[in-house]
């Protein structure tokens, strides 16, 4: 099966505002874990998060919007990383074919909503953020944005949300429903978040260590990243360059614990097992496995042993979380990794799984700790969410 | 060729009784309030005791309307969970949400939180049934119960899944309803009593609910209607509407003449219901026209409350007068199209047949 063509690609993470940028930061062990300096909160001087070092105003004067804007700060960086895969794939007049737009969130506007909760009856002038808490507003504001007049739609499955976007994007083209569409998702940092996690004693106040028997936790990260997914008619009609392919996707349910992966991994295990349906690919031809690796207790080893099991008596490829870098960036997570998984192909690398020690005690297994240089047709990427979402995408060489 | 999607059970919980009745003829239209709430079914019937207290209403209703629609397709069991849902559950979010700013971020429990994803009613059914197949949640406004159903159909079509539960559902939290008043989303007390057909005022009565429906690759006994397409678009302009509906219904191999039935999404919003206004005194005036949101209240996935209205017209072949917006009638009701939109955006097109 040849998969669905990825013709641009955009993001912004606290390790870049760009795809570029991202790239340079991986392959050059830049991380963008720190302290928190946009939000203020008690818990600043405890955790470490993946943080876009830009202040609202700072978006508000990079986007050009006008002073009485409601765009709540996942929207705003949702628009940057959007406009900037809209630019990547050539794309001039975005409804000159059936276009949609597909994004993903966790909380929605939440981070105007924290911040104005109580002051709304006080002040008139806030009351323009009340709208902007919906799930679907970062998504209108995109769509408004770059003119998008099509199929708009946001999916929530918490932490596995941006890959359920890209897998409906690539749906729709593959059923002809669309023949273009914008995938991804974005989420920023929210005092509800932080301390929802933190609640859940899953936040670590070091480095996030995936797949190390000594991780703690999660670092908490904000970002947004966007991939253009075209038919084929499209691509030979105008000559597109074809970045990668998706060419497999599958989502399963863990139905074991609202917010607890099961011990063997079996919604994972079945998300994985379905992306290798669909693809036509054997578990042997996967080169680089980018895994969900949040560092938590719970899904490192939930995951890990979903991959022994998918892999059997096989050799488990070349794997890595990104995470070290980015922090856990929620609804954002899996399309800022699909961008990390398409540049791995198109460059040929496996990234590092930073801050590793110390091997898991439970199985033997060891992440690729080192950058490096191999020859890459296909990889795999895990992403999984409370409510047992679990979600696995093939992106493979056009 | 690909599989036809068919409705095979359907749940109903609503601001109306619409279960434990035939078709609406316990309705009662309440035009001197701006928020209603759901009747609440006997829940111990579906949950036991100590589960229904720590899960938010939201959660419970969609539940029971899921139990409900499986129970009237007669399955045991789905391949898949797809659900839609506005706001979530927002009861919960505001719980997290105030004990963080009232306690200054300290001494948290994770309870609320963990039940305020969006995903939760999706999440807890595909646990009560250990449903592991694929398990969707859209959150977009007023298409999100209709990117589910999209979603299923394509499902369906591409045989990926055999038999599909999917389902609408939002909850009401008093302080975001205090809000959507102070947003003007809600209609002011001084506006009422409301007129959903003729808007006298912005804003809409807000209502709550979930309506779950089983959709099959096969026609049973139990078949309500056909699901023939979905469409979504996310703006259009009120000149544009007419003529993207028309080029639905022509992708379909239908003309505005061969509707049944139109199913209107009236909010009584004077700020956009020329939406609907327009289609209602030009293009459909030679066809029966319904509407709903009297009864269910305005909320992102009423219009699964419609889905269920039109799916019980197309099975009995009868449409109570309540919820007629003219007088135009039809020997037979075979073909039903719903229109809604919200505030110009979130536009869909969902075309049905017996």
């Amino acid at each position: 099966m040849k998969g669905v063509a990825i013709t641009g690609m955009g993001i912004i993470s606290s390790i870049g505002n760009s795809v570029e940028e991202n790239y340079i930061s991986l392959i050059e062990n830049k991380i963008g874990i720190s302290r928190i300096e946009n939000i203020p909160t008690v818990h600043a001087d405890v955790i470490k998060v993946g943080e876009i070092k830009k202040t609202n105003e700072e978006l508000v004067a990079e986007l050009q919007l006008p002073e009485n804007n409601n765009f709540s700060r996942t929207a705003m960086i949702g628009t940057l990383a959007a406009k900037q895969a809209v630019e990547n794939a050539g794309i001039t007049s975005i409804n000159e074919f059936r276009t949609g737009l597909i994004s993903a969130t966790s909380v929605g506007g939440m981070d105007m909503t924290e911040r104005h909760y109580y002051d709304y009856f006080e002040k008139p002038e806030l009351v323009k953020y009340i709208t902007c808490h919906d799930g679907g507003d970062v998504a209108e504001k995109i769509a408004e944005e770059l003119g998008l007049k099509g199929m708009v739609t946001t999916i929530s499955t918490a932490c596995s949300s941006a890959a359920n976007s890209i897998m409906l994007g690539a749906r729709l083209i593959k059923t002809g429903k669309l023949d273009r569409v914008i995938v991804g998702g974005a989420d920023a940092l929210a005092k509800f978040t932080i301390n929802g996690f933190k609640t859940l004693m899953i936040l670590s106040d070091d480095y996030n260590k995936p797949f190390d028997n000594t991780r703690k936790g999660l670092n908490l990260g904000e970002a947004a990243a966007f991939l253009v997914l075209e038919s084929d008619e499209i691509v030979a009609k105008q000559n597109k360059k074809v970045l990668a392919r998706v060419s497999g996707y599958g989502n399963a349910n863990d139905a074991f614990h609202q917010t607890a992966s099961s011990e063997n991994g079996e919604g994972a295990y079945l998300a994985m097992k379905k992306a290798f349906e669909v693809s036509g690919l054997k578990p042997s031809q996967i080169d680089y496995i980018n895994v969900h690796g949040t560092a938590t207790p719970n899904n490192d080893l939930s995951e890990g042993r979903a991959l022994l099991r998918i892999y059997e008596n096989e050799k488990v490829p070349d794997f890595s979380s990104t995470k070290p870098y980015t922090g856990h960036t929620l609804a954002a997570a899996a399309a800022i990794e699909a961008v990390y998984s398409v540049l791995a192909i198109q460059n040929n690398v496996v990234y590092p799984n930073l801050n590793f020690e110390i091997p898991m005690e439970e199985f033997d297994l060891t992440p690729q700790t080192t950058l490096k240089n191999k020859t890459i047709e296909h990889v795999l990427s895990n992403s999984f969410g409370f409510g047992g979402n679990c979600s696995t995408l093939i992106f493979s060489k056009s | 060729m690909s599989k036809k999607t068919y409705i095979n059970g359907v749940g109903c919980i609503s601001t109306q009784k619409t279960f434990d009745t035939v078709f609406l003829e316990e309705a009662v239209v309440n035009h001197n309030e701006n928020v209603l709430a759901i009747v609440p079914p006997a829940y111990k019937e579906y949950i036991s005791p100590a589960a229904s207290r720590r899960m938010a209403k939201g959660v419970k209703n969609g539940i029971v309307a899921s139990a409900l629609a499986m129970k009237d397709a007669n399955v045991e069991n789905v391949d898949a969970i797809i659900t839609g849902t506005g706001l979530g559950c927002i009861e919960d979010s505001e719980k997290f949400l105030k004990s963080i700013l009232d306690n200054n971020e300290e001494f948290l429990t994770p309870t609320s939180f963990i039940q305020s994803t969006h995903n939760t009613v999706g999440a807890q059914i595909a646990l009560l049934q250990q449903c592991k197949g694929y398990n969707f949640t859209y959150v977009n406004g007023a298409v999100s119960f209709e990117s589910a159903l999209l979603d299923a159909k394509m499902q369906i079509e591409e045989n990926e899944a055999n038999s599909i539960l999917v389902g609408g559902v939002d909850e009401n939290g008093d302080y975001t309803t205090s809000l959507f008043k102070l947003a003007g989303r809600i209609k002011k007390e001084n506006d009422l009593p409301s007129n959903v057909l003729n808007a006298n005022s912005t804003g809409v009565v807000y209502g709550e609910g979930a309506s779950f429906f089983v959709l099959e690759n096969e026609k049973k006994d139990s078949t309500y209607a056909e699901i023939l397409d979905v469409e979504i678009k996310n703006s259009l302009e009120e000149n544009e509407v007419e003529e993207a509906l028309i080029l639905f219904l022509k992708s379909n191999h239908l003309e505005i003449t061969d509707l049944d039935a139109v199913v209107l999404g009236f909010d009584g919003n004077s700020d956009s219901d020329s939406y609907y206004r327009n289609l209602s005194e030009n293009a459909f005036v030679k066809t029966p026209q319904l509407y709903y949101k009297h009864l269910s209240g305005a909320y992102d996935t009423a219009s699964a409350f419609a889905l269920w209205m039109a799916s019980k017209i197309l099975k009995t072949q009868e449409i109570p007068e309540i919820i007629k917006v003219n007088s135009v009638v039809k020997p037979t009701y075979n073909t039903i199209l719903l229109y809604n939109q919200l505030n110009g955006k979130n536009h869909s097109f969902t075309l049905l047949s017996k």
